[in-house]
């Protein structure tokens, strides 16, 4: 029941939000993705919660109700995660919490201290900042956890691929992948939107396109000990085709390093983002973005230190909470540490 | 060790071509007239045409990229903005970027391996607790807002040292005075990281058999973790340093943009929005170049440590 309630409460406030915070038409990829993220954490929350119940009637624990038994045990990921969790909804409830829009300009309060109409004062232009950071919260959370999915897929493309067939094929992309690593990426960044300009496409598409080498080389070394099973061969002999092989009996044994690294390198993708869009080369204004805020608010040092401290605590909290919940899921499903 | 140095810098030469074949792809997707882009908007029809004479742009592909390297090398690579050969522009900005990246990892070296190594020695200890909590924060916190947050106490509040800019060489007060705050910030990252291998990395040695042996024999404390767990201990390290390097780069963009550090990355950046392709170009050759001679330097060292990695 509770899920249910939670469930129509979002859907509500996904369908006010799309009318009050006008921006969202125009970044839809990180829009969609935060807010099913959003709830697919709160169902997963729920759905930890109900599986604490079930956990003391049944007596089979798989390895994967050990795993959820390890995580809940972990109480610092789970305070982190807990505070991700409100983070995302808070914005995504951000209509019914505060009044004011991120981009209205409100040019009788410029740059104030904290008051009751904007709760955590305003910039330069008399923007609420509460309400920017609230929306900046959702980019940065959407843009990265998109970026972090994409590169998860293509890095796990390319390692199962040079993993399972071995040979030229695996010598071609690593050595492309070790060029493609050698070129610190912030560079590669700078020669990319050198040459294609700016944009929240473009920006998912470089940051997706960051941390290949590392999913690849721990797919592939995962993939090479799976691929020796006989239950691989077998499968071969009775005449499955490669790629059904790869996706039905190899993957999912090398599902653990994945999820490992995945949740690890949010934290560092946030970052990147955030350090792009300071530099200007992220998220244009007039959308707000914690590291675009960041850097806006450094010119005003002298004047509104609330502007430079609330978007730059609000990214440590959150680089900090993915970190936390990584750690977690790392010692979770990491069996060498277990043991 | 010399045939293992020659091996690894025969392997030099392929990699490095293939990241400038790379770099120059990257930057052949500009759209528009790439003559124009050489020259910036304001060029002249003859210019135009003499640009595309010179660079072979009507030439095909691999035609171009041999005339750009060239042209990079002899110096007839100009940016639009400074009107100077792309490799002097380049290093003349590039002492304040080393001296920063160099302050930053000796820094973040003398910091973080002892603490790493009381951390671990003192297991679960206040020291140990307080050590890691700041490490935590050291790989959560964004560069430019440590940055920030110290130009706000000890500038703006305090005015105990210059907001920003640079001081002239860091041998001098002046200088010295200007590279605090910046070499901390950039070392910042680098010394949690750092201190979080170094502890992970001595735990696992100092439990190891030869350690009991060797207190068993009545080795002195002291003696037994710094010269008998150390070593061991010191591989992981080298390893996440050279790692580290990626992230010192793109910290040592950020550092300089907020501390006003008039070094390459800054450079780099700047020439985006000039629209200096050229400069971008140099830049992010000549850089990556650095960095892969530095992680080759890395890796090399990494041979002197560790025998194993020389008879692969």
């Amino acid at each position: 029941m509770v899920r249910l309630k939670s469930f129509y409460l979002f859907m509500i406030s996904l369908i006010l939000q799309v009318g009050l915070f006008p921006m969202a038409s125009r970044e839809w990829i990180s829009y969609g993705i935060f807010t099913l993220m959003t709830l697919g954490m709160g169902l997963f929350a729920l759905a930890m919660a109900r599986n604490k119940k079930r956990q003391n009637t049944s007596a089979m624990k798989g390895s994967r109700e050990l795993m959820w038994l390890r995580l809940k045990k972990n109480k610092t990921a789970m305070v982190a995660m807990g505070v991700l969790i409100v983070l995302s909804y808070l914005t995504v409830l951000a209509p019914f919490i505060t009044p004011q829009s991120p981009l209205d300009t409100d040019w009788a309060a410029l740059s104030q201290g904290i008051s009751t109409t904007h709760w955590l004062g305003t910039d330069d232009m008399g923007r609420d900042l509460f309400a920017r950071t609230l929306f900046g919260i959702r980019v940065a959370m959407g843009i990265g956890v998109t970026a972090v999915v994409l590169n998860t897929l293509i890095g796990t493309f390319l390692g199962l691929v040079a993993g399972y067939y071995g040979g030229k094929t695996d010598t071609l992309i690593m050595r492309l992948l070790e060029v493609w690593n050698a070129i610190p990426f912030i560079l590669l960044a700078i020669a990319i939107m050198a040459a294609l300009g700016t944009g929240i496409g473009k920006l998912i598409l470089i940051v997706s396109l960051s941390n290949l080498m590392a999913f690849a080389r721990i797919i592939r070394g995962s993939v090479l000990t799976v691929k020796e099973h006989d239950y691989i061969a077998a499968a071969r002999v009775i005449g499955i085709t490669d790629t059904s092989i790869m996706l039905r009996h190899v993957l999912p044994n090398c599902i653990s390093p994945i999820l490992v690294l995945a949740s690890l390198s949010i934290g560092e993708t946030i970052l990147v983002i955030a350090g792009l869009s300071f530099l200007g080369l992220g998220i244009q204004p007039p959308m707000p973005s914690l590291g675009g805020m960041l850097a806006n608010g450094q010119q005003f040092l002298h004047e509104n230190f609330l502007m430079s401290l609330v978007p730059g605590v609000t990214i440590l909290l959150i680089v900090l909470s993915f970190n936390l919940f990584g750690d977690g899921v790392r010692d979770a499903l990491d069996s060498r540490l277990n043991d | 060790m010399l045939n293992y140095t020659l091996r690894r810098l025969m392997l030099l030469v392929p990699l490095l071509f293939f990241i400038s074949v790379m770099i120059f792809g990257i930057l052949k997707l500009t759209p528009g007239d790439p003559a124009m882009v050489l020259l910036g908007n304001r060029a002249t029809k003859e210019a135009l045409e003499l640009t595309r004479e010179k660079f072979a742009l009507n030439k095909p592909v691999h035609v171009q990229y041999i005339k750009m390297m060239t042209h990079l090398f002899t110096g007839e690579l100009k940016s639009i903005y400074y009107r100077e050969n792309v490799i002097m522009v380049v290093l003349k900005k590039m002492k304040p970027t080393l001296e920063l990246g160099g302050a930053a990892m000796v820094l973040a070296i003398l910091v973080s391996i002892p603490a790493g190594i009381i951390s671990a020695v003192k297991r679960n200890s206040f020291f140990d607790y307080a050590s890691m909590t700041t490490a935590l924060f050291g790989i959560s916190i964004p560069v430019f807002f440590t940055g920030i947050l110290l130009i706000y106490f000890f500038a703006v509040k305090l005015r105990l040292l210059p907001a920003s800019g640079y001081g002239g060489s860091m041998f001098t007060v002046d200088g010295m005075r200007h590279l605090i705050m910046p070499a901390f910030v950039l070392s910042f990252t680098l010394m949690a990281s750092t201190t979080r291998i170094t502890r992970a990395s001595m735990l696992d040695v100092i439990k190891e058999d030869y350690i009991r042996t060797a207190r068993a024999k009545g080795v002195r404390e002291f003696t037994l973790i710094m010269v008998h767990a150390f070593k061991n201990a010191l591989m992981p390290v080298t390893t996440n340093l050279g790692n580290q390097i990626a992230r010192l780069f793109a910290g040592a963009v950020l550092t300089e943009t907020v501390f006003a550090w008039p070094g390459v990355g800054r450079l780099a950046v700047n020439a985006i929005f000039r629209r200096d392709e050229p400069l971008v170009f140099g830049c992010v050759l000549i850089l990556s170049f650095i960095y892969v001679v530095v992680n080759l330097l890395v890796d090399l060292f990494y041979g002197v440590i560790n025998p194993q990695i020389r008879y692969e």
